[in-house]
């Protein structure tokens, strides 16, 4: 345990020494921003129409009109985000050598693994925590719905668990950065799109699993305000999963 | 300290090292020298527990590398043929990283890191990026990470390697001055080196071990005779027969560099046996002025290339063989 919290100190060290976990962050909340500005734009006009009609039409909802929409693409931004943080991870341990220090020392590849997981995690969090600076303005003008946008956050921070899992588990692959990203992207951008095959697949048992390995379908229950046990297991199995796969990629690269 | 025994390697079909044997004793410095691409790197690899080994084992400081690495671990300070080292660190923040996973408590950290700071001489630098140091810096905040924890035992892969010739004084004073305290492996491919730091040289060579033995005994093991240069200033024909009918003698060359000033000479005789006295006692009595007698040792490099030259030879007939 104290071996794991000098690994993930040292990495989160290095991620705020450098720019990358500044300017991933910049880039993050501009474009997160710019997504919660334009759908508020939207919402507003649509309100304003909806007034002129007197009648009992249900209520508008804040979160199924903005924040849904948004935090469904922000998922697809952090996707695109993520790979950018997990990269270096390994890569640059074996780039620079380090890894030999780090192999050499009292320490196991579960620490060194883990470590780097919470590391990366606690960058991603921030970022998550960052982006409620929208919501949290919009509760001065407007009644925010909490629980919902609560169980929204709570799917896209076991999302991003199996994003930085299989996104270490590239960067555990190679010593080259941009092959570690765009190896995370493709792996990532397949679980997400996994799910748009269901419609192709037509009715079967090969389209419960499929869409079963959708993120993305698991993402929207989540933003719906769902908070589904059956969710929640497939995020966690799949970081343990990549967690695993990233394990057994490091101790065998040993044998070569 | 360290005993390795029938230690191997190999990479698919490849192999690094075969049958490697040694051992190393408490507070002994042991040099591995070897043409680049012999196994040195390898060997200190599965030492450290860096890679396992195809076959053989090896124990240090009691404990076994496959069974108890955490404890090898512990016990060992390693510096890579690239000193790993953390580019956005300052070398402060580095060793204090490194003595938090040796598993150093953290008033022993303090003091492991003072004075490895000392001994390699890092002080004045060590509010500074890793990333703005010289090589020759990096590399010794490369040897303070080995031993900031104060290991039994130091495994330095090329210590001086790319260093200008003043650093490389500077590094092997260091390494000697650890081998008090420590029990250290180097290698090198650099034969002064090796003679200069070490007590103990094992010569390898395409992942075999030509010879282990300390620098006195290696240079007899290859000399087949005693030989000396003997040099004397007449040029009387006689010499080199009356030289050759003394007991004891095997051989007698003339040397090519005779002038006027001189003749030169090879004597060999049989190994063991001083015939120096008795050499000296003919050109005196035969007034031919002896002007100068040394007997000839091979130098390390020479060992050297006799040792790795014969390897050659010997497989180059095997393959005729195979072709035939």
């Amino acid at each position: 345990m104290k071996n794991i919290s000098t690994l993930v100190g040292k990495e989160l060290q290095l991620y705020f020494i450098s720019p990358i976990a500044y300017v991933v962050a910049m880039v993050f909340l501009a474009i997160s921003d710019f997504l919660f500005y334009n759908q508020i734009q939207y919402f507003s006009g649509l309100s304003m129409r909806m007034m002129q009609f007197q009648n009992d039409l249900p209520e508008l909802n804040l979160h199924d009109a903005v924040f849904q929409p948004t935090l469904l693409n922000m998922g697809v931004i952090l996707l695109l985000i993520v790979p950018l943080l997990t990269m270096r991870l390994f890569a640059e341990e074996k780039k620079e050598h380090t890894s030999e220090l780090l192999m050499t020392s009292p320490i196991t590849i579960t620490e060194i693994v883990f470590g780097k997981f919470i590391a990366v995690m606690f960058v991603y969090l921030l970022l998550l925590i960052l982006s409620l600076h929208v919501p949290l303005m919009l509760s001065v003008a407007v009644d925010v719905s909490w629980k919902p946008l609560f169980a929204s956050y709570f799917g896209l921070f076991l999302m991003g668990g199996v994003f930085l899992s299989f996104g270490l588990f590239a960067s555990a692959l190679t010593e080259n950065q941009m092959i570690a990203a765009v190896i995370s992207f493709g792996i990532l951008i397949g679980l997400w799109m996994v799910g748009t095959s269901v419609h192709a697949a037509g009715e079967s048992a090969f389209r419960v699993v499929v869409n079963y390995l959708s993120i993305s379908s698991h993402l929207s229950q989540f933003v719906k305000g769902l908070i589904s046990s059956r969710s929640i297991t497939y995020f966690v199995s799949m970081s343990a999963l990549g967690l695993f796969l990233t394990h057994r990629v490091v101790e065998s690269q040993r044998w070569k | 300290m360290i005993s390795v025994e029938g230690l191997g390697k190999r990479y698919g079909d490849v192999i690094a090292i075969d049958d490697v044997n040694f051992s190393v004793g408490k507070g002994e410095v042991l040099a591995f020298l070897g043409p680049n691409g012999a196994g040195k790197t390898t060997t200190m690899r599965i030492l450290t527990c860096f890679m396992p080994a195809s076959s053989g084992t090896a124990s240090i400081a009691g404990y076994d590398i496959f069974e108890a690495p955490m404890e090898v671990k512990r016990r060992i300070g390693y510096l890579p043929e690239t000193p790993p080292l953390y580019q956005e660190m300052t070398v402060t923040e580095y060793l204090i990283f490194v003595a938090k996973i040796k598993g150093l408590s953290q008033s022993n950290r303090k003091k492991g890191l003072i004075g490895a700071l000392e001994k390699t001489g890092l002080s004045d630098v060590s509010k500074r990026l890793i990333g703005n140091l010289s090589k020759g810096y990096r590399q010794r905040v490369g040897l303070a990470q080995a031993l900031i924890h104060n290991p039994e035992v130091l495994i330095l892969d090329e210590p001086t390697v790319g260093l200008d010739p003043r650093q490389i004084i500077e590094i092997r004073e260091l390494i000697k001055g650890l081998a008090l305290e420590h029990t250290i492996i180097l290698s090198t491919h650099i034969l002064p080196e090796a003679t200069e730091v070490a007590q103990k040289i094992v010569i390898i060579n395409r992942g075999r071990i030509v010879a282990v033995d300390s620098q006195e005994h290696l240079s007899s093991q290859v000399r087949k005779s005693e030989k000396m240069s003997l040099r004397v200033r007449s040029h009387h024909p006689d010499i080199s027969g009356k030289i050759k009918s003394i007991t004891g003698v095997l051989r007698v060359t003339p040397q090519a560099d005779s002038n006027d000033l001189g003749l030169g000479f090879i004597v060999e005789s049989n190994l063991g046996d001083d015939i120096r006295d008795k050499v000296a006692k003919v050109v005196v009595e035969a007034g031919w002025g002896l002007l100068e007698m040394k007997p000839l040792k091979l130098s390390l490099e020479d060992v050297f290339l006799k040792l790795t030259t014969e390897e050659t030879l010997e497989t180059i007939p095997h393959t005729e063989q195979v072709a035939l």
